[in-house]
Formats: structure tokens, C-alpha cells, sequence
């Protein structure tokens, strides 16, 4: 069994405040870990860090065994990120943002038509995204999930705003996603249908009011 | 139900250049949607412009010597009008971020944001230019050279609007901010600009100042995107 990512003591400090600390975790191919936690708790930090956007304050995290600073290119071919931000623009129609985002993920060859239909969004074609509803914006910004060839899938709450077809969905779509020996990392509050031995479940704990020397 | 068959191992294979031109054709496509956004400035110059003739009398004498500044300083402070919208958008839906994470260099994206910057905000500019030169009783020998210095000046104006941009890009509103920030930046170019439209008017060569111009423009359009990547990344955590 690969592993396809591995963290190593991390430690976060936002605003003068620990987040988490010596924190390590451990994905296979094939296998789904479930971030969970109470608000603040430092969740989006922690998929911010694996993704490559933030550094931590001490810790490493490693694609394949690869540190990310060796190959940050590795990383982003090889991880698909989508945060609390749809990253859909606003004044574009859902079929424009579709054909934009597939391209920018090397997958221009996809039929954005096709891809439409998959998310449940034809007739709403010609629509700025602007005028269609948080639900609908969030099945554009998720429908990189049915190309992308990532291996890791890092989602920050992907379940928000979606309706309970669209969380159906999602889950077949992780589904065949661990079938293919792929891997994915998620947070939600929605308690996830899934079960058995390929689920693992990670708790972070707001830490104790102690403040520390952001220059330590 | 994949579209795509796909090993586990396979990857975003998109080339730089093939990202690139996404980016630009995506920011074309958005930008010319908020049609408003591309003519205000342009409107603005026009106006200030024609304000000059009013406020100082309409003596050829007069407004041929201010000329090349008027159109110069419209040209700049047109360039802060919304210079604030550059990154704002893409910084608040999220398009910022996924930026830093394609597999490309940011600094050849950030170019490509300011050239289409440039091309639906300089050029333009360029464009109207014999219009303002009209207006200010500009004499026609100097109406080339005023161009050129456009044409030369009005990528740095985007290129240096970038780096303020996207350095208060996570600031609420950075505005006034990027606009005392930004006009000092200005000052070289203003007067190299001035300096050549003036030596072609009392009849000697412009070609020092042009010179000086287009070296300080490829300076700029080669550090300008390092330092627009530095502060995209900066303003994203």
C-alpha cells in the first residue's frame, strides 16, 4: 500500500495563537481521512499547509515520500485543492467557467457540455455564475472532480450548500476516485455515509488559550 | 461515470505557455464583461483633458506647452482608476490561490494578468492619444513622438500598478493606499516622457529619452512579474 502523503510534526501558529502542534498523519492510495474538529480548530490551516499554501511553523509534509520544497511543481500536478472560495468567476457563464478551469487543470480535451450535464447544471449554460445560487456555484467550482487526474484531493468543506442528490454524488464520485488508487482528504461537519476500514478519522483540538512569541 | 481513464499516477500535464494563454483569455473574457471597468478611464482622460482648454484658456501658446503633461498626468492618474480591481476579484473568489497551485512559474502568469491589463487599459490610451494631442493644440511633429512615449510608458503604468495591486490586494480597501504608493513610482517615467515630446518641439532629437524609455519599460516588464508573484504569495496566506 503507497503512501501518498505523510506529515510530519506539524505545527501551526495563526495570530500569536497554537493551532495545533506536533501533529502527524499518515494517507494511503485508496483511503479517505476525515479532518474533524470544532470551528477554529485550525482545519483549513492544516489542508492550506498539506496543499502548499501556507508553511508551517515547524514540520514537514511529504507527496510520495518527496518533501514539498524539493518539488513544488510534483505537488501541484499532483494535488487538486478546492477551499472555501469556488474560484468561479463571477461574470462567466457555468459553461465558459467550466472550459476555462479544464483547461487550467490540463484537461482541455473534456467536453465542458458533457461536464455540465454530469454536475446538474444544463439549461443553466448561458447564466453569469453571479445569478446562480451557492449550491449551483459550488457543483461549477466541483466539477474538476470529474476529470482531474490528481491523485490527492485535498476539499475544505465540500459539502456546504450542496443538496442531499449533489452530497449523493459527491460520494460516488469519491467512490470511484479510491477505486482508481487515488486519495482524498477532506473536512466537513456532515457526518460522512461512508464507513469501514478505508475511512480514518483525524480530531484536532483547539489548543489551550497559551500564547507564544510569534519570533520563537 | 470518469470522463477521463486515468492511472493514478497521471497528472496535470498543461505546458506554461498553454496556462498562460487561459489566464489571458479568461481575464480578456471577464474584463470585457464589465464593459464599464475598460471605458471609465478612458472617459477620464478624455474629460480632464478637455477641462485644460476651459481652465487656462484656449491660447495655442499655452495649452501647446502644458500638453504633454496634461496627457501624461491623466495618463497616470487613469491608471490608479480601478488599478485596485486588478488581483481584488480573483483575491476574493478564490482564483488567486488556485493560481499559486498550477504547476507553472506564477511569474509567467502575473506577465499575462498584466498584459491584458495593458491591452484593454494602455493601448487604448495609446490610441486616443492624437484625440487629446487635438484638443491640447499639440503641433503634429510632436504627435508621433507623444504616441511612442505612450506606447513605451503605458506597460510600465500596468506593470507597476500590478505589484501595488497585488501587494494590498488582502487589505479591505487599499485605494488611497496604492495611489501614494504607486505616483511616486511614476515620477522617472513622467519625466523622461516629458523630456522627449519637448526635445522634438524645439526641433532636436528625441532619441536619448525614447531610448531611455524603452530600456526602463523592458527592465520593468522583466522584474515586475517576479515581484507580482512575491506579493500574490504573500497576500494569499
Amino acid at each position: 500500500m503507497s503512501v501518498v502523503i505523510q506529515a510530519d510534526q506539524l505545527t501551526s501558529v495563526r495570530a500569536g495563537r497554537t493551532l495545533f502542534a506536533q501533529l502527524s498523519l499518515q494517507l494511503n492510495a485508496g483511503h479517505i481521512l476525515h479532518i474533524e474538529g470544532p470551528n477554529g480548530a485550525g482545519k483549513s490551516t492544516l489542508l492550506r499547509i498539506i496543499a502548499g499554501l501556507l508553511r508551517p511553523q515547524e514540520g514537514q509534509v511529504r507527496l510520495f515520500g518527496q518533501p514539498q520544497r524539493d518539488d513544488p511543481e510534483l505537488w501541484q500536478r499532483q494535488t487538486l485543492f478546492i477551499g472555501h472560495k469556488p474560484a468561479v468567476k463571477a461574470e462567466l457563464t457555468a459553461l465558459e467557467n467550466l472550459h476555462f478551469q479544464a483547461q487550467l487543470d490540463g484537461a482541455g480535451a473534456i467536453d465542458p457540455w458533457q461536464l455540465l450535464e454530469t454536475v446538474g447544471l444544463l439549461g443553466l449554460e448561458d447564466i453569469p455564475a453571479q445569478q446562480l445560487s451557492a449550491g449551483q456555484q459550488r457543483r461549477i467550482a466541483l466539477a474538476r472532480l470529474w476529470y482531474s487526474p490528481a491523485t490527492l484531493w485535498i476539499l475544505d468543506e465540500p459539502f456546504t450548500a450542496l443538496d442531499t442528490r449533489g452530497i449523493d454524488m459527491l460520494h460516488q464520485r469519491f467512490a470511484e476516485h479510491l477505486e482508481r488508487g487515488g486519495a482524498l482528504l477532506l473536512t466537513s461537519h456532515q457526518p460522512l455515509t461512508w464507513s469501514g476500514e478505508r475511512l480514518q478519522k483525524l480530531r484536532i483540538e483547539p489548543q489551550d488559550e497559551e500564547f507564544v512569541d510569534e519570533l520563537s | 461515470m470518469s470522463l477521463v481513464e486515468t492511472n493514478s499516477r497521471c497528472s496535470n500535464q498543461a505546458s506554461t505557455f498553454a496556462l498562460l494563454r487561459v489566464i489571458m483569455r479568461r481575464d480578456l473574457a471577464v474584463t470585457l464583461r464589465r464593459r464599464s471597468d475598460v471605458i471609465n478611464p478612458l472617459l477620464f482622460v478624455v474629460i480632464v483633458v478637455t477641462l485644460f482648454p476651459l481652465a487656462v484658456g484656449p491660447g495655442p501658446d499655452i495649452l501647446a506647452r502644458i500638453a504633454t503633461g496634461v496627457i501624461w498626468v491623466a495618463a497616470l492618474l487613469s491608471a490608479l482608476l480601478g488599478s485596485e480591481r486588478l488581483f481584488r476579484d480573483d483575491y476574493l473568489d478564490g482564483s488567486l490561490e488556485q493560481m499559486t497551485l498550477l504547476p507553472v512559474p506564477l511569474a509567467v502568469l502575473a506577465l499575462g494578468k498584466i498584459l491584458v491589463h495593458w491591452l484593454l487599459s494602455g493601448l487604448p490610451l495609446v490610441i486616443l492619444a492624437p484625440l487629446c494631442a487635438l484638443l491640447l493644440k499639440l503641433p503634429f511633429e510632436a504627435w508621433g513622438v507623444l504616441m511612442l512615449t505612450l506606447l513605451l510608458g503605458t506597460p510600465m503604468l500596468s506593470a507597476m500598478t500590478a505589484i501595488g495591486a497585488a501587494l494590498t490586494v488582502s487589505l479591505g480597501r487599499g485605494g488611497a493606499l496604492l495611489s501614494l504608493l504607486l505616483l511616486p513610482l511614476f515620477i522617472p517615467l513622467l519625466i523622461f516622457a516629458a523630456a522627449a515630446v519637448e526635445s522634438t518641439l524645439v526641433g532636436t532629437s528625441a532619441l536619448g529619452q525614447v531610448l531611455l524609455l524603452a530600456g526602463l519599460m523592458v527592465l520593468t516588464l522583466t522584474l515586475a512579474p517576479l515581484a507580482v508573484a512575491a506579493a500574490i504569495r504573500v497576500s494569499v496566506n
